[in-house]
């Protein structure tokens, strides 16, 4: 068995885990909640370099009662990018720290990779397209030669900031996804607001200004509905493209917004269309978690994927097509 | 409607298309995950879209398909009668598709999805079709994107890609001023390897 130590924090969420070959052996989280308003990067990264001791206590602890000795730790992975630059050099810093008092390698993670790698660790698909939708990143890939290639992308700002943004607009607090969700079953009327997919990318700043501007006409519960009606039915409608471009039959949902029973009704109906499987992880797997990059540093040990600790700056444009996958066989 | 043998053409994610005698009826396909209202306006408003964007070409001296009849979501326009260019392709068509190509590009339109399926030799003259996927643009990453497209057809398909890549962009540039940087931008755009 392998053990890797993997620590995320490219945004508001600060997570260590442990893996093995079959399981997450432990993780521990700490989450960085503004008081008001959306993420601030400064006192997220703040939060992180505070909070980092504590995770690792926490997680070493862990690991001594399960009798599991740090020193067979094989090696550190982290995320390299993309995400937030105060908090991506502040979890580097803390990899690169562990990796030289343990004396092991340090493994570079891209972030949007490790959502691909854990859904396809914790559910059975196996060659998927998938829709990676968080607050940041929003993006539809799929493997080819070699890479896990962009098919489409946002244009402009991630559909979980799309949703945050507008909620924060109509007076509810941050993440807003949930709670536009909840007011979403109440609606009883669909109102007009934009659809933007141009080729096979999607644009979300707009939709979302112009949901906060339907709020003068309709109410809270109409808008909200029909804000993740446009919203995930264009995330629906670039997949079922890039099912069609590359002839897969699995889809993979990763990302934050994942968590949303909507848009996983209407991928699931989509799929059910075209006769594709549709797969979703479970929950503690969709977010940011540490677990992915221990999972996905793993994977790029084994395959001879490490880095030296002069190499490991971040990235914050670090894209998924910039990386070679070296752990899959075609 | 025109009345006659129904032939399937083409049983598409987005579209179906069927041939009505000397007649081409596409159908935007309803799509069960979205909410009606929003899926009846998307249909719609691509529809006829599609439809101006056929006309537009045909104005601009780009030889593309009458258009009979816009309902709903379906246009009814003319069979072009020909061979789609990858059976019949040479340095000579490829030439003229780098002329025809130019003047869409002129005209402000992109064609979305140039492949060389959708372009039709019928003997004496080159048909643009299926613009299910145009859009209005002018500038030089949308149109080098649409000729990125071309050339990666031509690249797999066929083995002599590079002199009819040549033959194209002779023709290309003669017919659109800024052609040059828009081919410059086509080699950029390939070792992103993100359209690959």
């Amino acid at each position: 068995m392998t053990l890797v130590l993997g620590i995320e924090g490219t945004a508001w969420n600060l997570s260590a885990a442990v893996v093995n070959e079959d399981e997450v052996v432990c993780e521990v989280t700490h989450t960085y909640k503004p008081v008001t308003g959306g993420i601030h990067p400064r006192e997220a990264a703040q939060h992180h370099a505070q909070f980092a001791s504590w995770v690792m206590s926490n997680l070493f602890d862990e690991l001594a009662e399960k009798n599991i000795n740090p020193n067979d730790i094989e090696a550190i992975s982290f995320s390299q990018g993309p995400g937030l630059g105060a908090c991506l050099r502040t979890v580097a810093t803390a990899a690169r720290a562990l990796s030289l008092s343990l004396e092991i390698p340090l493994v570079g993670v891209n972030h949007c990779v490790a959502h691909v790698e854990i859904g396809r660790w914790k559910t059975p698909a196996k060659d998927p397209v998938v829709l990676y939708a968080s607050g940041a990143n929003t993006q539809v890939l799929a493997y080819r030669r070699g890479k896990y290639r962009v098919f489409g992308e946002t244009l402009d700002i991630g559909v979980g900031n799309a949703l945050d943004k507008f909620a924060r607009s109509a007076g509810l607090s941050h993440p807003g996804g949930p709670q536009i969700e909840m007011y979403a079953k109440d609606s009883v009327n669909y109102v007009n607001l934009p659809y933007v997919v141009k080729g096979m990318d999607f644009s979300f700043s707009g939709l979302s200004t112009a949901a906060t501007d339907a709020l003068q006409k309709h109410t809270l519960e109409d808008v909200c509905y029909s804000l993740q009606e446009n919203a995930f039915a264009m995330l629906v409608e670039v997949t079922e493209r890039a099912l069609a471009h590359t002839g897969k039959t699995e889809v993979l949902l990763g990302g934050g917004v994942g968590a949303n029973m909507r848009l996983r009704e209407m991928l699931d109906i989509m799929c059910d269309d075209r006769g594709a499987s549709f797969y979703v992880p479970e929950k503690r797997f969709m977010g940011d978690n540490g677990a992915m990059i221990a999972w996905l540093g793993l994977l790029m040990y084994k395959a001879g994927d490490t880095i030296e600790v002069e190499d490991s700056h971040v990235n914050p444009n670090y894209r998924p097509d910039m990386v070679d996958v070296t752990w899959l066989k075609e | 409607m025109a009345e006659g043998v129904n032939e399937m053409i083409r049983d598409g994610a987005e579209a179906k298309v069927i041939r009505r005698n000397k007649r081409l009826v596409k159908s935007r396909i309803p799509k069960r995950y979205r909410v009606r209202e929003l899926d009846e306006r998307i249909r719609r408003e691509r529809t006829r879209a599609e439809a101006r964007l056929i006309s537009q070409a045909r104005r601009a001296g780009v030889a593309t398909p009458v258009i009979y009849d816009i309902y709903n979501s379906t246009i009814e326009m003319d069979y072009i009668e020909g061979k789609p260019l990858k059976y019949v392709i040479s340095e000579g068509l490829c030439e003229k598709l780098g002329e025809l190509v130019g003047r869409l590009h002129a005209a402000g339109i992109i064609h979305g999805d140039l492949t060389t399926s959708n372009i039709i030799w019928d003997g004496s003259k080159m048909w643009l079709i299926d613009f299910g996927l145009a859009f209005s643009a002018e500038d030089i990453e949308s149109r080098g994107v649409d000729i990125h497209v071309l050339f990666q057809t031509l690249e797999s398909s066929h083995p002599n890609h590079e002199a009819l890549i040549a033959a194209f962009c002779r023709g290309y540039n003669r017919t659109l001023e800024s052609a040059k940087d828009v081919l410059e931008r086509v080699v950029e755009i390939e070792t992103r390897g993100r359209y690959a």
